[in-house]
């Protein structure tokens, strides 16, 4: 019999009786041998099966689910508990020649709350690529496994430690070695989860201010990265950069520390990441959209927040502002005003963080502008070229159809169609009764908030840009605006120049005084041009005939707003301001930082907006520089 | 008794049919599924053949004791039994040899015990309907013979004999040894001898060929009486009649030889479990003799591969093709025609005259080709215009799908034909598909939004899909099980999934959900395909036997039984008039769909068949099993005509290339590999010596066969499917370990 117990693995009949006494039965030694026995061929029996369902299934390993599937096709209870993938230590104890199972307690509590990183978390995805062509030669390496499946080597394990010290230690000259190569290293596929991870930490670092930029910059190389497939990770990215854009940083609350910087990064990040890796979840867009909105239409935010959702809006292009900043500034306007209008001492820094989100809406809505008229022309007109003589057919056009809604943005649309993505909201979304707003009808509403501030940016425009906006202008002045044509653009394009003169007088002396001042128009744009455009009609068509005709005229109608006529003293404080902003390039920030000490003007009556020009000027100076080079627009894909 | 048996699980059945059979709505579900089962199985009707009078008897016997006695006088009047010659017949079976069990009580006595311990062991995979094994279970039941201990005498004593014969029927007399070491084996377990026969096993069982290790794996576990309830591996071999083909000599000179030495202990074994098929001509030899066993019982008997099979393809409909065709290069425009025709005659392309092998064309009644299908037949025709002709010369590129974090497991993956669509079936029950070109998949609107589209407009395909759903892969749940199974429509609109849960499901691939649960097996179905034309589908598993089903029918049209284990593969015939299975006992089948009966088995396989794959031109079946071999079959002459060797691992993908020239087979080994199959059907040399008697003498020539073995890093190759324009693209899962 000892040969027989050799053969297979048996069940002794010692063990039987301890199971039955365990249960309270007592067996006798002859029913604990058949037992054992008849056990040992069950077991046997069941092995033998189980190896099918190993086989169908593809695998080279027996499954303790292969093993309870054969179990139960045999009508026998399965066994639960054994499904961990490792495998199960097996331990003895020596006092007595027992063997067992280890089952050591866990703690829930801490396995529910343990930060490491779970492992296999990474979606099922099909990979192609042409392993033979010809049935010749191994084109390239089998694809790698660009996640958690793939267990990390040690030298990659290593790369991620140094990498990680790298960019959160401190030195600056290392980190940038290390921000370098993650983006360019292209055998980093099996890490990103890691330092998605990573990156998710931002919420925990909020008060520092150094390192929620390192981290930012993790994501710029990341995303940058040409050899990395985000996948759904993109997901993750984008929320850990939009808490820098929206969340009221627990470093913003000492003034002195600059989160608007770290804000405007990231804004610039996230447009970055959209335009470049927003197809690889569908949806995101709008998801986007949503939570931005959310943010400004939420009263009890922060101003930084607000901030943030404006810039992060701004850096999605115009389409974005138009469809959520726009509709929603009325409701807004109110609380920012409240917030500039409010002199006291105690509001001194909220009233500065207004002023940030002043300027950055402004800069927003004029890009805004801008585009419109961009695409307005450039679907109407067919392009830039010849544009002076194009004018009198893009008049045409426009009076042929009048009431059309501006078509797409020519240039680029997000590969999302934003219509879609829009309507995808579902009900109560406000978009979903969004119509197209003419561009006469958002210039005046526009205007009416920010008066003449608004003019100067939009006067300030390269000419490849300003003409346009003219010409497309134009045949909306004819029905509605008593504008002049494109000799408007000539006065405004020489703005800067007269700022740096700080020459003004003459020219608030030659413009006609308006009956209406800004406020007014703000109260009834729609009539107080349907008033005044009776009388200008035949004037701005005999202008648009002979463009270029005279700069005179033009002031009659531009700077009528620009300047509100009592005070003489505000204005000249503009343009000082505005012709140190153009000399200094590219240095916003630090003028920005420095300005926030300033007290504010207080003489100055409220309602007035011009006296916010200098604030508007410092805050959109980075701002500025993006408009310079269409940043959203002319991105690399 | 069986029926009684299985009473409770059909009702269960069908209580959790009702939710699931979507789309036969209120479509009556009381109807039992094993008495229509019953009617069409062409094996129980094929068990009450008059000169199986044995059996008959043991009906009978069977009805009586139930008291089924109209049934009793039926059965008698239509079988023209008198009662005497059934008794008489009653009294022969019991009393043959065996003196104390003489007479039908002794008979009934097994009945009672079998039909007392059934209930509590293992209910059996065959399901209601199939009454007859349980009657031959009777039959075969073991006898004692012999004094115990004299078993190893016998054995060894035919043993020395066959030893000692000429070399010639050496070969063939050897195919006795591992029959009757198994029957003697079981007689001794059966009759509770439990150390002679642990002595028997250990002495002989290594003499027994290599291929049967698995079995004897089972055999030597096995040591009680009580064991052998509910084993299925044998039930099967004592039910079935282990088949050996001998020479008319060398039968002769064992016979002689037993009745001389008054053997019969082993005469007896011979008589009644194996069937001998004795042939007139030169005895074959041992490489031939190798070469078709190692079936779970043994080779094919020669007059069941006589059946005609109407091989052909069908006729293609007639189609105007556009030739007028813009992207028809110019240069091209003189040589089109003329390559045409000669692709025509090619092996692979369908011919349109009637091919005189083809069946009937309505012999299946097919579905009517809807305006869709023309249009994607002509789409078929255009892409096989710019189909790459492949050669030794010119072989395929291979493109790999690698399914990656799939730490679920991946079991099953599929190819729409057109290779634009790829699904996936997994271990955690869900099925995946993928859309493998940028077109990403959407589902139909909701019935409401539906209501608002305009159904006169021209795009109104385009616009009842909903746009919001677009993705590049959608997840099906429903399975409570893996999915062994998976297979597209040829239309595209369906998905079709068989799982360990016993159903297979068909799952709309335009709204992404799930339409029909087919119940019917009860055990884990290994596999399901769609017929070549669609509407028809073939599922096979675990309860031994392949189903027929249309998609419209909740209950199988055919059961096509016989296997004698788990059906592990099942294939269409290219004319959908035939369906191949491969099981675990070792053989491939190929069933006429037309009356359920079994036209071919080819037996050679010495491990459980995981791929099966025809040829384009239909005269050709490949299979590949476990043992890592692939074997070529013509389905014509029912003969094996080729055997690759190569593969060190179980081939789990057989696929033809589109014209028929290179057979693909990826397997567990990470490998793809390549076959001339032209040049293996072309050098069979067939004289109708060969064709008579199928032993072909088969010359190991892999080597020469094999025009390539592909290396994939760390994926084994789960499917290969050959693009329109012969593009290879092979299928699998990562696997880290």
């Amino acid at each position: 019999t000892e040969r027989e117990e050799r053969r297979f693995v048996e069940v002794p009949r010692e063990s039987i009786k301890l199971m039955a006494e365990n249960t309270g039965v007592e067996l006798s030694e002859e029913v604990a041998a058949l037992l054992a026995e008849d056990v040992c061929y069950r077991l046997r029996e069941a092995t033998q099966n189980s190896s099918q369902f190993m086989r169908h299934a593809k695998r080279k390993k027996l499954s303790v689910e292969d093993f309870n599937r054969a179990l139960r096709c045999s009508n026998t209870e399965s066994i639960c508990g054994y499904g961990a993938q490792d495998a199960l230590p097996f331990r003895p104890l020596k006092e007595c020649e027992l063997f067992f199972v280890e089952d050591r307690e866990i703690n829930l509590v801490e396995l529910a709350l343990a930060t490491n990183i779970p492992k296999g978390c990474a979606e099922t995805m099909v990979r192609v690529h042409v392993s033979y062509l010809d049935g010749k030669g191994n084109l390239e390496p089998q694809a790698t496994v660009p996640t958690a499946v793939q267990s990390l080597s040690d030298d990659l394990l290593k790369y991620y430690q140094q990498v990680t010290r790298a960019i959160l230690g401190e030195d600056p000259h290392l980190m940038k070695v290390a921000l370098l190569d993650l983006q360019y290293n292209s055998k980093i596929a099996a890490l990103l989860p890691y330092f998605v991870y990573v990156i998710s930490g931002v919420k925990s670092v909020s008060h520092d201010l150094d390192q929620l930029n390192r981290l930012l910059h993790m994501v710029k190389s990341l995303v940058q990265n040409p050899y990395l497939y985000l996948g759904s990770y993109v997901r993750s990215l984008v929320s850990s950069v939009m808490y820098c854009i929206l969340e009221p940083l627990a470093a913003s609350i000492n003034p002195l520390n600059d989160h608007w910087t770290l804000r405007d990064y990231a804004a610039l990040l996230l447009s970055h990441i959209f335009w470049t890796h927003g197809d690889l979840v569908s949806g995101l867009y709008h998801q986007i959209l949503l939570s931005l909105q959310k943010v400004l239409s939420d009263p009890v935010r922060p101003l930084c927040s607000h901030y943030g959702a404006v810039v992060g809006l701004h850096a999605l292009g115009w389409k974005a502002v138009e469809r959520v900043l726009y509709p929603h500034l009325p409701a807004y306007w109110a609380n920012l005003q409240a917030v500039l209008d409010d002199y006291s001492v105690s509001n001194a820094q909220v009233k500065a963080d207004g002023h940030k989100v002043y300027g950055a809406i402004l800069v927003a809505v004029e890009r805004l502008l801008k585009m419109k008229a961009h695409s307005l022309t450039i679907a109407a007109g067919g392009g830039s070229a010849a544009l002076e003589g194009s004018v009198a057919r893009t008049v045409g056009f426009r009076e042929s159809s009048p009431g059309l809604s501006p078509p797409p943005e020519p240039i680029s649309e997000p590969p999302l169609g934003i219509a879609s993505h829009l309507h995808a909201g579902g009900a109560g979304c406000p978009w979903e009764d969004w119509t197209p707003v003419s561009l006469p009808a958002m210039y005046c509403e526009l205007y009416s908030f920010f008066g003449d501030s608004l003019a100067m940016r939009f006067s300030t425009d390269p000419p490849q840009v300003g003409i346009p906006t003219a010409s497309s202008c134009q045949p909306i002045h004819n029905k509605k605006e008593p504008a002049s044509g494109a000799t408007n653009l000539e006065s405004t394009r020489k703005m800067p120049q007269l700022t740096a003169n700080m020459n003004i007088s003459p020219r608030q002396d030659e413009s006609p005084h308006t009956e209406q001042p800004p406020s007014l128009a703000a109260t009834a744009p729609g009539r107080s041009f349907a008033r005044s455009s009776s009388s200008s009609v035949s004037r701005s068509r005999s202008s648009s005939s002979q463009a270029g005709r005279s700069t005179s005229q033009s002031r009659e109608v531009f700077p009528k707003a620009r300047f509100p006529p009592p005070q003489a003293g505000p204005p000249a404080f503009t343009f000082i301001i505005g012709g140190r902003q153009m000399g200094r390039r590219c240095q916003g920030r630090r003028f920005q930082t420095s300005f926030i000490p300033t007290p504010p003007l207080t003489s100055l009556p409220p309602r007035v907006y011009a006296h916010k020009l200098p604030v508007i000027g410092r805050v959109s100076k980075p701002v500025r520089r993006w408009t310079a080079s269409y940043y959203s627009l002319y991105l690399p894909f | 008794m069986a029926a009684v048996q299985d009473g409770p699980m059909e009702l269960d059945t069908e209580k959790e049919t009702k939710p699931e059979i979507l789309s036969d709505g209120s479509a009556n579900l009381s109807g039992n599924a094993g008495s229509g089962v019953l009617s069409s199985s062409p094996h129980a009707a094929g068990a009450q053949k008059p000169e199986d009078q044995q059996t008959l008897i043991a009906v009978l016997q069977f009805l009586r004791r139930n008291k089924l006695t109209e049934s009793v006088d039926i059965l008698k009047r239509e079988a023209g039994l008198s009662d005497d010659q059934e008794n008489s017949k009653a009294t022969d079976t019991g009393g043959k040899g065996d003196g104390d069990a003489g007479d039908a009580n002794a008979l009934l006595s097994r009945v009672s015990i079998t039909s007392a311990t059934a209930p509590q062991s293992a209910p059996l995979p065959l399901k209601s309907g199939d009454d007859q094994p349980d009657v031959r279970v009777v039959l075969s039941a073991y006898s004692q013979q012999g004094e115990p201990p004299l078993y190893k005498v016998y054995y060894s004593d035919l043993k020395k004999f066959i030893e000692s014969v000429l070399d010639c029927h050496r070969a063939e007399l050897s195919q006795l040894f591992y029959p009757l070491f198994v029957h003697m084996y079981l007689e001794l377990v059966y009759n509770n001898n439990e150390s002679e026969a642990r002595a028997f096993f250990d002495k002989f069982s290594g003499d027994q060929e290599c291929y049967y290790q698995d079995d004897l794996r089972v055999l030597c576990g096995l040591t009680k009486k009580e064991h052998m309830k509910g084993n299925e591996t044998l039930l099967d071999f004592r039910t079935s009649r282990f088949v050996l083909r001998i020479s008319r000599d060398s039968y002769q000179l064992l016979k002689r030889h037993l009745q001389e030495r008054q053997n019969n202990q082993i005469w007896n074994i011979i008589q009644e479990h194996l069937y001998i098929d004795i042939f007139d001509g030169m005895p074959r030899s041992k490489s031939q003799i190798d070469s078709m066993s190692g079936s779970l019982a043994g080779e094919a008997k020669r007059e069941v591969n006589k059946v005609k099979v109407y091989y052909g393809l069908l006729k293609e409909p007639e189609i105007e093709v556009p030739l007028d065709d813009e992207d028809d290069e110019a240069e091209n425009e003189e040589g089109k025609p003329k390559k045409k025709k000669a692709k025509k005659d090619s092996l692979g392309s369908k011919s349109k005259k009637q091919d005189p092998n083809a069946p009937q064309q309505n012999r299946i009644p097919l579905p009517e080709l809807k305006d869709s299908d023309k249009l994607d037949k002509i789409m078929y025709m255009k892409e096989s215009t710019k189909r790459i002709r492949l050669s030794p010369e010119n072989l395929p590129s291979i493109c790999f799908y690698t399914f990656l974090n799939a730490y679920q497991g991946l079991t099953a993956v599929d190819f729409t034909d057109d290779s634009s669509l790829l699904a996936g079936g997994f271990s955690d029950s869900t099925v995946r598909v993928w859309s493998v070109t940028p077109k990403k998949l959407r589902k139909v609107k909701s019935a409401a939004e539906l209501n608002l589209i305009d159904k006169e407009s021209d795009d109104v395909l385009e616009r009842i899909m909903d746009e919001k759903t677009a993705s590049e892969s959608k997840v099906l749940y429903g399975h409570g099980g893996p999915v062994y199974g998976v297979s597209f429509s040829p239309d595209r609109n369906y998905l079709l999934s068989s799982s360990e849960d016993g159903t297979v499901r068909l799952w709309s691939l335009q709204t992404f959900t799930c339409l029909v649960g087919y119940k019917g097996h009860n055990y884990p179905v290994w596999d399901t395909q769609f017929s070549p034309f669609g509407y028809y589908f073939v599922s096979g598993g675990h309860d031994r036997v392949a189903r027929l089903w249309a998609t419209d029918h909740y209950q199988p049209l055919r059961i096509f039984a016989g296997h004698l284990a788990d059906v592990t593969c099942t294939r269409f015939h290219p004319n959908a008039n035939y369906v191949a299975t491969g099981s675990s006992d070792r053989t491939v089948r190929l069933w006429d769909v037309l009356n359920g009966n079994c036209v071919r088995i080819f037996t050679g396989h010495k491990g459980p068949i995981h791929s099966l794959a025809f040829s384009p031109n239909g005269k050709f079946l490949a299979s590949g099993a476990t043992d890592g071999r692939v074997l070529l079959w013509d389905i014509g002459h029912g003969l094996m005509i080729g055997e690759l060797k190569g593969h060190t691992d179980t081939i789990y993908s057989l696929r033809f290339s589109r014209d028929g020239e290179i057979l693909a087979s990826g397997s567990m080994d990470n490998t793809v590999r390549l076959w001339d199959a032209m040049k293996a059907f072309d050098d069979i040399e067939m004289d109708d010596f060969t064709a008579a008697t199928g032993h072909i003498h088969l010359y190991d020539n892999s080597q020469e066969l094999l025009l390539g073995s592909y290396n994939s890093k760390s994926t084994s190759v789960i499917h290969l499917h050959f693009t329109r324009r012969n593009l290879l693209l092979a299928a699998g899962m990562y696997n880290s370990q």
